[in-house]
């Protein structure tokens, strides 16, 4: 356990020494805070100034435009991230943890995760590094391609903890992605924002750190997608629960949603039709498309190939059934 | 076709284990779909552990960590340790660290085997009630989520205990192959906040909902799934060759103990006639030593496998005759 206090940074092998009131040190870091009443007399503590830079930003993060490597997120991250806050200790109002995964040379994919323990107070943070380490290292025996890339914080704002966690994932990853997912939906929605940081402020005085968002994209495997959408039908049950159903009830799900885009469709169409809407060319053109894709088979030709499908299928099931009365059977005659 | 479905496993309403539904969280499947997709592509299985807790009847299933793959150069990696390790660590962000089952993906519907079998056993026995989780990728990739649970059923335990795998234990046991596992219905379920995260997602994601689900191209997943099931059948027809073989070889022998004892009486009777001592009786059963019964475990086995082929192949083909008649409706409106 490390325990650093908002005025000091740095763990056991690194103790940063104290060098007075209001000690300037190299970029980023901070000198001890003054504390107890006493007016600042020196210059700025950067961690104030990281502070407010952030909040003054924040109102605009969704209209900058950015720049850096573009956030990708699987949305076992954010589920995992979002059960770790379900079972955060008592007392405690965020939680924090390492991000794992793969770095490109325009996006970092986030993949994994693992949360970390971690104590806040008022002016003092402690970070479980030895857990962090370790936990790193279990990973990695299960898939050896993930990376530290950066790390998690439940919550809204950017803190001046923040700024010293984030210090110490710079020393395990060349850029470290923070991200926060505000679980507490302060801003109303779940929001999840990237941000990476970079350094700034006036050469040769104090230094501070600033917080530049990225934008986060959501990216699924295919077997995801399909994962995903069956959570999705939870949403909708009262108990939060969904069965998993099998064949044929799965075919007359789909179909029933093709059936709802469908008379979404033919509902806008009558709209242009009676001039309620104007009409739109591209998706003129999408509809155009849409009709043209289902084939123009003569019947025959059509009816043969069904026919044949059919008997396929149906000579398969007869396989099937007579497998399965002749393992039945073999069972009595053997085993019995 | 489709009324067949429960009846390869025992039927799930007379279930009489200690567990009678399985509530899993969506965290989990994710992260299940996410350790096959990403470890899972060239080897045949990637397994892992369910973490949860037990509620009145139902299993809950609340988190999961994968295992790392078995490979020739890590010979000294001990899994006790790590999943010793895993679990303490887990134990400190206040995670479920109770041992509740195992998962493991499945290559088109091929899991009946030894090793399962005797995984689940341990599981079993040191906790009452756990699940493997089976999980299709191939299936999954097809349209719906395929994951289902299975325990052993008591009469099944029962052998595994005793280790008496022979044809006459089975037979006091009364297991045919139906008998040996037992499905636990699944249901997912979610928090408040995962929900929240979901409509979430379903504003912000743009990837198009997937519609494989309607898709009629999938003759090759059949032909796999049919190449699989006449591999099986091979090994049991060789299987009951093997026992035909056994079971002449037995009558056979039966008759010659006949003969040499009828031999060996008109002998006696010949020479108490002729006033001679009778010759000494020999021990029948050292002459004729009787041939080694074929173990019927395996038997058992592949014709477990074989059930599952079939109800897979079974359901997939009740889901395309579905998907023509569909077409042919589609079609006949066009014409």
């Amino acid at each position: 356990m490390v325990a650093g206090s908002a005025g000091r940074c740095g763990d056991r092998t690194d103790r940063r020494t104290a060098t007075g009131m209001g000690g300037v040190s190299s970029a980023g870091r901070c000198g001890p805070c003054p504390r107890g009443g006493d007016t600042f007399t020196g210059p700025f503590p950067s961690c104030r100034f990281a502070l407010f830079l952030a909040a003054a930003i924040t109102p605009f993060l969704s209209n900058m435009s950015v720049y850096g490597p573009v956030v990708k997120i699987h949305p076992v991250v954010v589920a995992s991230i979002v059960d770790s806050y379900e079972r955060r200790n008592e007392g405690a109002s965020r939680v924090i943890g390492t991000l794992l995964g793969t770095i490109d040379k325009h996006s970092v994919e986030v993949t994994n995760c693992f949360s970390v323990p971690h104590n806040e107070s008022e002016d003092e943070v402690a970070v479980d590094m030895e857990f962090a380490k370790n936990m790193y290292e279990l990973h990695r025996k299960v898939s050896p391609s993930e990376v530290i890339i950066g790390w998690y914080a439940t919550g809204y704002d950017i803190t001046e903890h923040s700024v010293l966690i984030h210090e110490y994932y710079s020393r395990e990853a060349q850029n470290p992605i923070h991200l926060t997912v505000d679980t507490a939906l302060q801003s109303g929605k779940m929001s999840v924002r990237a941000y990476l940081s970079a350094p700034m402020g006036v050469p040769g005085k104090t230094v501070g750190v600033m917080f530049t968002p990225l934008s986060v994209k959501y990216v699924y495997y295919d077997t995801e997608c399909i994962g995903i959408e069956l959570l999705q039908k939870t949403r909708t049950s009262p108990s939060r629960t969904n069965g998993l159903t099998s064949d044929l009830t799965q075919v007359a799900g789909s179909a029933a949603q093709t059936q709802e885009m469908l008379s979404t469709v033919l509902a806008y169409i009558e709209d242009v039709l009676a001039g309620k809407v104007t009409a739109d060319n591209s998706v003129g053109r999408y509809l155009m498309d849409l009709v043209d894709k289902v084939p123009m088979i003569p019947a025959e030709d059509f009816e043969t190939m069904l026919n044949s499908n059919i008997n396929d299928l149906l000579m398969v099931t007869y396989l099937t059934n007579l497998t399965q009365t002749q393992i039945a059977l073999n069972e009595k005659l053997v085993i019995m | 076709m489709a009324s067949r479905k429960e009846s390869g496993v025992s039927s799930s309403n007379t279930l009489d284990s200690p567990v009678k539904q399985i509530q899993i969280e969506g965290l989990v499947v994710l992260k299940i779909i996410k350790h096959y997709q990403e470890e899972g592509q060239g080897s045949e299985v990637v397994q892992g552990v369910l973490l949860g807790l037990v509620v009145e009847d139902r299993l809950e299933i609340t988190n999961c960590f994968p295992f790392p793959q078995h490979t020739e150069e890590d010979a000294d990696f001990d899994e006790v340790q790590y999943q010793m390790e895993m679990m303490r660590s887990l134990r400190h962000v206040n995670i479920d660290h109770l041992h509740v089952g195992w998962y493991q993906s499945t290559f088109y519907g091929s899991f009946v085997s030894r090793a399962l079998l005797d995984s689940q056993f341990s599981y079993q026995h040191a906790i009452e009630e756990s699940v493997v989780l089976i999980y299709d990728p191939i299936k999954t990739a097809q349209g719906s989520l395929s994951l289902k649970a299975y325990r052993l059923t008591p009469k099944l335990m029962e052998i595994c205990k005793e280790k008496d795998f022979s044809a006459e234990g089975l037979k006091k046991a009364a297991v045919g192959y139906e008998n040996m596992f037992e499905e636990v219905p699944i249901v997912i379920k979610n928090s408040h906040l995962i929900s929240v995260l979901l409509w979430e997602l379903e504003e912000k994601s743009t990837v198009p909902s997937k519609h494989e689900l309607l898709s009629l191209s999938s003759s090759s997943h059949l032909e796999k799934s049919l190449q699989m099931l006449m591999d099986r059948v091979d090994d049991m027809s060789q299987d009951i060759v093997k026992f035909n073989t056994f079971s002449r070889n037995t009558s056979k022998q039966q008759q010659q103990k006949h003969q040499y004892i009828q031999r060996r009486q008109q002998e006696n009777t010949q020479r108490q006639s002729r006033g001679e001592p009778p010759l000494p009786e020999e021990d029948i059963s050292k002459m004729f030593k009787p041939p080694q019964p074929p173990p019927r475990m395996d038997t058992l086995l592949i014709a477990g496998q074989i059930n599952t082929y079939c109800q897979t192949v079974k359901e997939f083909t009740s889901q395309n005759l579905g998907k023509l008649f569909m077409a042919e409706a589609l079609q006949g409106h066009n014409s």
